[in-house]
């Protein structure tokens, strides 16, 4: 089975690329894939904890919090976007990581695949 | 051992979005990548402005000024100073009537050696087939 490193820039609720990129998470890990998810520039907003359900919104804790106990997903925000937005280290859900900028091209190194979706 | 090429691809306007300048930092970030591999492997950046993303490139851009920001320019000179490979769409400068003397070309005023370089579309399409992964902003 293979990795498959995804990267989004784009923002939780403003757009439904997160939604995609998680989406597609599952659907890689129900295959028997192992999945990095790299979130940086507004995309750190998915890290944070304490997000709340309404129907109007996507509310994506919850399947990342499901992704997490299969031990083939994680999902790393990138620290110095989250900081510049505010968002601390005792901010971050529980299960996300937070490293720099370099996590990710380590990542893509040993990626099978790599899905970047920048911007918003 | 090995090296992995990834090519960045920055097609979005300077200032507009942050995806420009998540790029440069990104392929910036390579420097420091080693802490995560084994000994001997690398990541190897090169970096392509086409469409709008060649206005990232222009010279004298005064963005601490006006945003209080570091600015594409700083970013681009930085990779140049790090040998990063910077390649800039020869099409797309010509279609926005942009000479070489106002683009970003070397960074020679922070001691970098290596120059960005102007070359046709099909020299970049050849660049995102060769690299390993190709991440488009």
């Amino acid at each position: 089975m293979g990795k498959l490193t995804i990267g989004c820039f784009s923002s939780l609720v403003g757009s439904l690329s997160l939604d995609f990129a998680v989406k597609l998470s599952e659907a890689a890990v129900k295959k028997g894939h192992t999945v990095d998810l790299w979130l940086s520039g507004n995309a750190t907003m998915l890290s944070k904890k304490g997000q709340k359900a309404f129907k109007d919104y996507s509310h994506l804790q919850k399947p990342i919090q499901e992704l997490f106990t299969t031990g083939s997903f994680q999902m790393t925000a990138c620290e110095a976007c989250a900081e510049a937005r505010g968002y601390h280290k005792e901010d971050t859900m529980e299960g996300c990581k937070r490293f720099s900028m370099d996590w990710y091209l380590a990542s893509c190194f040993s990626a099978d695949r790599v899905l970047h979706i920048g911007g918003d | 051992m090995a090296t992995k090429r990834l090519g960045f691809i920055i097609r979005g306007l300077p200032y507009k979005t942050e995806a420009s300048r998540l790029a440069m930092t990104h392929a910036i970030a390579s420097q420091s990548v080693e802490i995560y591999l084994e000994d001997g492997d690398m990541v190897e950046p090169v970096v392509c402005f086409v469409g709008d993303g060649v206005l990232n490139c222009l010279k004298n851009q005064q963005a601490m000024k006006h945003y209080g920001i570091t600015s594409l320019e700083q970013h681009i000179k930085n990779s140049l100073l790090l040998d990063l490979k910077v390649l800039i769409c020869k099409e797309d400068i010509e279609r926005l009537g942009i000479k070489e003397a106002s683009l970003i070309m070397d960074a020679e005023d922070i001691g970098g050696e290596t120059k960005a370089q102007i070359v046709p579309y099909s020299e970049i399409q050849k660049e995102m087939e060769s690299v390993d992964h190709l991440l488009l902003s």
